[in-house]
């Protein structure tokens, strides 16, 4: 694989420039792995930008971005490929009469195949960014089944044989950690937590992602969003959440936050009553 | 390079984290990529190549510390390292040498100063000298980082430090606004909280370059959170336990879940499959199946929370709540010597403080004397909430199984189990103690699917993992064993 990056610094850059704000980690690990060509898991809470980076990445490198979502059930004819077979069913009557082998050898040929993104990834001419969106959703089985994908980036279909891939893709796998994933699985990709960012960093990405907001706001908006994470909460506000609420704050045509503004305004940060309302509580009182 | 590496990994391991060879080889391989001089390229690289879970960061962090701390350039001898200081008078001092000179007052001062400044620099500056003065570290003695520390934070009065950061920040905002004095705070202890990670940094530096970093390395180990005791657990210990157990109920809930879909395809849907057959003209080329009612598995917990489990019913409450924001249909309980439903205590949205407050006042759970007694226990809870076992019903009891010397009555868990799918048992206690002194554990094994020793939260996996992968077995011989055994056994063998 060609080296569009020289150096860190270079990825950290790039990525800045499509309004992604990584810190050192993400630098670190996103250059390897486009200097070794091996996959990334991203892991960490919701909302914290894991999806955000592959779309990053793939606006940085110039690629196209095929993603699979993952979810419960999620087999091979989904993932990988699949046979038409009502395509397949029509051939066979249109051509009653036919010898079997030549039927045979013709419909199981690439015009019958329905590719699908896994696939399709490593069938592109052109190098693509892979996402591999949630796969703590997939059962054990199809974990396996990525195994060959991402280890040699190769699929076995027998009737046509190995598909070897004609471009390496950069894969990125996210994980909301619902179950641990197989050792070998993440025995074959770099490791990425990400976690909810530093006040100033969050700062950063609120600048670059709300445009017209003020950055003194943004400050505000940051440590306020940081101080409610430390708070005992069901669900802390992710970053997602957090530009929404400067959004809200901005349409709302407020420039400073206190105590009150915070109160009316912090049901779109928090999504459970009981969070909103210890929330309140704790901030209106001296924290412990 | 290669021993260092192989070093660390070694340190990894001893330190709980699982590193396998391919991954100790590429990292090897991707140290090619990077530059080595720049320690944060190197640190990530090693970290994304090591650690695979998030859970062992604190650990890897540590180790790194330990391994790679003495390799960075020395501040002292960076030309360009103390240019904050050159406004002030600490460069002119031959701070070298030790004690000579700069007064502990001044040296309070320059830590203020960077602190109020954010100047992280200045304070990493500020906090060497400060152990280089204050700390009193000699060679040789064989004291960990903390006592150093502590000596060092309480010359420096650190306390006072922070009151004093606190007025400055709170004299910049408004007194009235809650919010506003809430962030001064924060950003206080924030201040504050870095300057102990810097010298606690600087102390391990000095003990590394004394010590060798195998010998720090292991003083500073520590068991991850999946094998704290959870009879033993401190505070900090129950807080990390908290974040580990949602994901494990979680993954429970959803093997439970995925166990039904399995079984989801009934009978033949000739209707339905007629209907497909249309799509391919007329050969029925996916056949349709009729859903089965999916199996709605119903989970009684049953928790001692006597005096001599307290440590671990906080636990076990914790798991239960965790499990109640997944099941809709799980029951709580807990007993002394008196059984009581807490189940309305846990529904979804109630704070877990709440809910532990109000069982500590609410429940109605001590009859006689508030020991633990099992039997009365059980045979409460059949006459009370027998009627409303099923065979879809799982049962789950915690507790030690200590009985202060009362008739164990295993036959009311035994009419429990024939009720129920199964009855699942955790002890805390080491399986080695089962059985001695007022432990009943095995007039109770009789009854029970299986008997789990549950110290920590690995055994707690390992539980989860069994009991979502296996069907217990109905009809097995767990009532014939119970018929056998006499009725009226007093004390139970083994037991005096």
């Amino acid at each position: 694989m060609s080296l569009p990056f020289p150096n860190p610094a270079a990825v950290a850059e790039a990525l800045r420039a499509v309004d992604y704000l990584p810190d050192n980690r993400i630098t670190q690990v996103s250059y390897l792995a486009m200097a070794l060509g091996k996959p990334v898991l991203v892991e960490g809470p919701a909302g914290v930008g894991k999806t955000e980076l592959a779309k990053a990445l793939a606006l940085i490198t110039d690629r196209r971005l095929i993603r699979l979502q993952c979810y419960e059930g999620l087999d091979e004819s989904r993932a990988l490929y699949e046979w038409n077979y009502k395509k397949q069913l029509l051939r066979i009557q249109a051509d009653r009469g036919q010898e079997w082998s030549e039927l045979e050898s013709d419909i199981f040929s690439e015009e019958f195949l329905l590719t699908r993104p896994l696939l399709e990834a490593i069938r592109s001419d052109q190098p693509v960014v892979l996402l591999i969106d949630e796969v703590d959703r997939v059962e054990m089985e199809t974990e396996a089944l990525l195994l060959e994908v991402l280890s040699d980036f190769q699929v076995s279909i027998p009737e046509l044989g190995t598909v070897r891939a004609s471009s390496i893709p950069l894969v990125v796998l996210t994980s909301n950690n619902t179950r641990e994933l197989s050792e070998a699985l993440k025995r074959r990709c770099l490791f990425l937590h990400v976690g909810y960012p530093t006040p100033e960093r969050e700062q950063a990405i609120l600048l670059a992602r709300v445009p017209d907001l003020a950055e003194r706001l943004a400050g505000e908006i940051a440590r306020v969003a940081g101080s409610i994470r430390t708070m005992d909460l069901r669900k802390a506000p992710s970053v997602s959440e957090t530009i929404d609420w400067a959004r809200t704050l901005l349409a709302l045509g407020i420039e400073r936050l206190d105590t009150q503004v915070v109160g009316d305004t912090l049901h779109v940060l928090l999504k459970y009553q009981t969070d909103i309302e210890r929330a309140l509580k704790d901030l209106s009182v001296e924290p412990g | 390079m290669i021993t260092l590496l192989t070093d660390f990994v070694q340190e990894l391991r001893s330190a709980g984290v699982p590193v396998s060879m391919v991954e100790a080889i590429d990292a090897m391989e991707s140290l090619a990529h990077v530059d080595l001089a720049d320690r944060i390229q190197f640190k990530e690289t090693l970290r994304a190549t090591l650690v695979k879970n998030s859970r062992h960061e604190a650990a890897f962090d540590v180790a790194f510390e330990v391994y790679f701390a003495n390799r960075v350039p020395p501040l002292e001898s960076g030309p360009g390292e103390d240019k904050h200081f050159t406004a002030n008078q600490l460069d002119q001092e031959g701070w070298m040498g030790g004690t000579s000179g700069l007064s502990v007052e001044s040296l309070i001062e320059t830590l203020f100063e960077a602190m109020a400044g954010q100047n992280f620099d200045q304070l990493r500056n500020a906090a060497r000298r400060a152990v280089d003065q204050l700390a009193g570290m000699e060679p040789g003695r064989p004291v960990g980082g903390t006592y150093y520390l502590y000596r060092t934070l309480r010359q420096l009065d650190v306390e006072a430090l922070e009151q004093r950061l606190l007025e400055m920040f709170l004299a910049e905002v408004d007194p009235e606004d809650a919010l506003a004095v809430r962030l001064a705070k924060e950003d206080a202890k924030r201040a504050v909280e870095q300057l102990r990670e810097e010298l606690k940094d600087e102390i391990r530096r000095r003990l590394v370059a004394d010590r060798g970093h195998q010998a720090v390395a292991k003083t500073l180990r520590q068991p991850s959170v999946e094998e704290i005791d959870l009879m033993h657990a401190t505070r900090t210990d129950l807080a990390n336990i908290e974040h580990v157990i949602e994901p494990l109920t979680r993954k429970l809930a959803v093997r439970l879940a995925r166990r039904r879909r399995l079984s989801k395809k009934g009978r033949l849907d000739f209707r339905r499959t007629v209907r497909a057959s249309l799509a391919t003209g007329g050969v029925p080329v996916e056949p349709r199946f009729k859903t089965v009612r999916p199996h709605r598995p119903e989970i009684f917990l049953l928790c001692d929370i006597s005096g001599s489990m307290a440590t671990f019913a906080r636990f076990t409450l914790q798991f239960t709540y965790a499990m109640a924001t997944q099941f809709s249909r799980l029951r709580a309980f807990v007993f002394v010597d008196a059984v009581d439903e807490v189940t309305d205590f846990f529904r979804p949205g109630v704070d877990f403080g709440e809910a532990l407050a109000r069982i500590g006042t609410e429940a109605d759970v001590v009859w006689l004397d508030g020991h633990s007694d099992y039997g009365h226990a059980f045979e409460q809870f059949l006459v009370k909430y027998g009627k409303e076992l099923t065979p879809r019903t799982t049962l789950i009891v915690a507790g030690d199984a200590r009985n202060n010397y009362r008739d164990p009555r295993a036959q009311n868990l035994g009419e429990i189990a024939d009720a129920v799918e199964a009855v699942y048992w955790l002890n805390p206690e080491p399986r080695a103690y089962w059985d001695s002194g007022d432990s009943v554990m095995v007039r109770y094994a009789g009854s029970c699917e299986q008997v789990f020793e549950v110290r920590n939260l690995k055994q707690l996996e390992l539980f989860v993992e069994t009991v979502t992968e296996h069907r217990p077995s109905r009809g097995r011989n767990r009532s014939t064993h119970m018929k056998g055994e006499p009725m009226n056994l007093v004390a139970p063998r083994g037991n005096r």
